[in-house]
C-alpha cells in the first residue's frame, strides 16, 4: 500500500549538492572522487556528478561479495562488477547511497573500498536517512530525513526519470 | 539419483558441481556472470574478498594436478576461505571403503567443501551422495567423465572474445576417448546455444556414439577445421601411443598436431585453447601455442575466476539449510 507524502528526488539532489559543497568548504577537501553504491545509490550519484562541470569518471561499487548476509541468503542473483576507473589511494572519497537504513551496506561498501586502496577520507553522502540503524554509522549529507517504521519500505526507480516509493507490507 | 538431480539443492540452486550435463542453461550462464564479477578482484590491491571467510576447503586429490589444484587453491584464498591440500595416491581396491573413511575423518573436522579429483569417473557423485547436508562437493576431474570448471573456464574465455553463441562454430581435436574436458565442453555448449560442434581424431581416440552429444565427427584435421572459430586442443598422453593406440608421436603429429599452415582454413580470428600441459611438438606446435592467436594463458587466469564462482555459488546454496523456509 503506497504511503503519500513521498518526496520528489530532484529537489532533494539539488539539497545534497549544497550540503556536499559546505561539506567540502568545511573540510577543505579538493578534488575529490564519486563513487555510488550499485544500483539506487550509483543512479543518485550519477545526478549528483552531473551538477558538477567535471569530466571525471564515477566509481561503482557493488557490495554483493561483502554482505553480512551471505550466510543466511547466499548469493544475489545479480552482481555487477564493481569498477573504480581510478586509484583511491591518498583520495578524498565521496561515497553515495540512495537509502540509509541499517548502515549495513555503508560497513560493506567501506571494507570494500579498503581493498581498492587506503582513501585520505570518506564523506558519506545520502538521498534519504529512514533511520533504524543497527550499526554507528552516520551520514555527513543527507538530501531528507524521513521516519518510517520497520514494516515501511522505501525504494528508489530509475534510472530515468529518478522516484521514491514507499510500501507497507 | 541422477548426477543433474544431486547438483541442486530444492530450491534450483547449485549445492555440487559434479558435471555441466542436465545444467540448465541459467545456472551456466550465472556461473559466468558471477566469474566475470570475480575477474575484477585478482586486479586490485588486495585479492581477497570476504564472502568464504570461517569456511574451510579440502582439496582432496586422489590423482596429481598441479594448475588445477592450484588455481583453485588460489581461488579459495581469494575468497577468505581456509585451504587443505590433501594428496592421496590412487589404490583402486581401498576406492568404496577408504574413500567414505577419509570423507567421514575430514567432515569430523567441519570442512564445508570438498574440491575432489579422482582417476574414477563418477567418484566425486558418490561422494556428494555420502556427505551431510551442509557440506558441498566441486568435481575436479573424475575419470573419462567430467571436468566441470575447466568446461567453464573454457566457455568463459570463449565469452570474453566471441559472445554470440549461436553462430559459433567450435572444433575439440585429439584424444575425445579419454578427455573428461571434451565431455564437459560439448555439453556446456550445447546447452548454451553452440550448434556446430566437431571433434576431430582419429578414430582409436574417439568414444563409441560420441554423435549422441550433437557433434560432428572428423577424422581429418583440414576438413574438421574449415571456417572454426574456436579449436580446443586436447593433450596426448603418452601411453596411448605405448598402448598401440597410435603408431608415434611423429605420426600423430603429422595427422593431428595444430601448426600455423593448418590454422589457414579456420577463421582468420580464430582462437585457440589448449587445457594444459601442453605437448610440444605432439598435439600443437610452439608457434601456434604462443602465437597471437593462443588464449592458452588466459585459460589459466579465468579459471580462478571460474573456480570462486563456483564455489561461492555453492556455498551460498546452503545458506538456508536447516530453517526449513521455502
Amino acid at each position: 500500500m503506497p504511503v503519500a507524502r513521498v518526496p520528489d528526488v530532484q529537489p532533494l539532489i539539488r539539497n545534497m549538492k549544497a550540503g556536499l559543497d559546505r561539506y567540502l568548504q568545511e573540510h577543505n577537501r579538493t578534488n575529490p572522487l564519486f563513487i555510488g553504491i550499485h544500483t539506487g545509490g550509483v543512479w543518485v550519484a550519477q545526478q549528483l556528478l552531473g551538477l558538477y562541470q567535471t569530466a571525471q569518471p564515477l566509481g561503482k561499487l557493488n557490495i554483493a561479495f561483502y554482505r553480512d548476509d551471505f550466510s543466511r541468503i547466499g548469493l544475489h542473483p545479480r552482481v555487477t562488477p564493481s569498477s573504480l576507473p581510478f586509484d583511491v589511494a591518498d583520495r578524498h572519497v565521496i561515497l553515495i547511497d540512495d537509502v540509509l537504513y541499517t548502515g549495513r551496506t555503508v560497513r560493506a561498501a567501506m571494507n570494500e573500498l579498503f581493498d581498492y586502496g587506503r582513501a585520505a577520507s570518506i564523506c558519506l553522502v545520502v538521498l534519504v536517512d529512514r533511520g533504524g540503524r543497527e550499526l554507528p554509522v552516520q551520514a555527513d549529507v543527507t538530501g531528507t530525513r524521513l521516519h518510517l517504521t520497520a514494516s515501511q519500505h522505501i525504494k528508489l526507480s530509475g534510472p530515468q526519470p529518478l522516484a521514491l516509493e514507499i510500501t507497507t507490507a | 539419483m541422477s548426477a543433474h538431480s544431486i547438483q541442486l539443492d530444492r530450491h534450483g540452486r547449485l549445492k555440487h558441481f559434479l558435471t555441466t550435463e542436465g545444467l540448465s542453461r541459467d545456472i551456466l550462464t550465472s556461473i559466468l556472470d558471477y566469474a566475470e564479477s570475480f575477474a575484477g578482484v585478482s586486479g586490485r590491491a588486495v585479492k581477497k574478498v570476504p564472502l568464504l571467510r570461517g569456511k574451510t576447503v579440502a582439496n582432496l586429490f586422489f590423482e596429481s594436478s598441479t594448475r588445477t589444484r592450484t588455481t583453485f587453491e588460489l581461488a579459495a584464498k581469494r575468497l577468505s576461505a581456509d585451504v587443505l591440500n590433501i594428496n592421496i595416491a590412487t589404490s583402486a581396491t581401498s576406492k568404496g571403503e577408504s574413500l567414505r573413511d577419509t570423507l567421514h575423518t575430514l567432515e569430523a573436522m567441519h570442512c564445508d567443501l570438498f574440491v575432489v579429483r579422482h582417476g574414477n569417473s563418477g567418484a566425486a557423485h558418490f561422494i556428494a551422495g555420502q556427505v551431510a547436508d551442509n557440506v558441498h562437493i566441486i568435481n575436479a576431474g573424475d575419470g573419462r567423465h567430467a571436468h566441470p570448471t575447466q568446461a567453464m573456464l573454457d566457455v568463459f574465455t570463449i565469452r570474453r572474445h566471441k559472445p554470440d553463441f549461436e553462430s559459433l562454430r567450435v572444433a575439440i581435436v585429439g584424444d575425445i576417448a579419454h578427455s573428461r574436458v571434451a565431455r564437459s565442453k560439448i555439453h556446456a555448449l550445447s546447452t548454451l546455444g553452440v550448434s556446430d560442434i566437431r571433434v576431430i581424431a582419429p578414430k582409436t581416440l574417439l568414444p563409441v556414439a560420441i554423435e549422441s552429444l550433437g557433434v560432428r565427427v572428423f577424422h581429418d584435421l583440414h576438413e574438421g577445421l574449415r571456417e572454426v572459430d574456436v579449436i580446443t586442443m586436447l593433450r596426448l598422453q603418452r601411453e596411448r601411443i605405448s598402448n598401440a593406440v597410435l603408431p608415434s608421436e611423429e605420426e600423430y603429429f603429422q595427422c593431428f598436431g595444430l601448426t600455423e599452415a593448418r590454422l589457414s582454413v579456420a577463421s582468420p580470428d580464430v582462437m585457440v585453447m589448449h587445457p594444459g600441459p601442453i605437448n610440444r611438438g605432439i598435439e600443437i606446435d610452439s608457434q601456434v601455442a604462443d602465437g597471437a592467436r593462443s588464449v592458452i594463458l588466459q585459460q589459466v587466469s579465468h579459471g580462478i575466476a571460474v573456480r570462486m564462482a563456483v564455489m561461492a555459488m555453492v556455498t551460498g546454496a546452503a545458506s538456508d539449510a536447516g530453517s526449513g523456509a521455502d
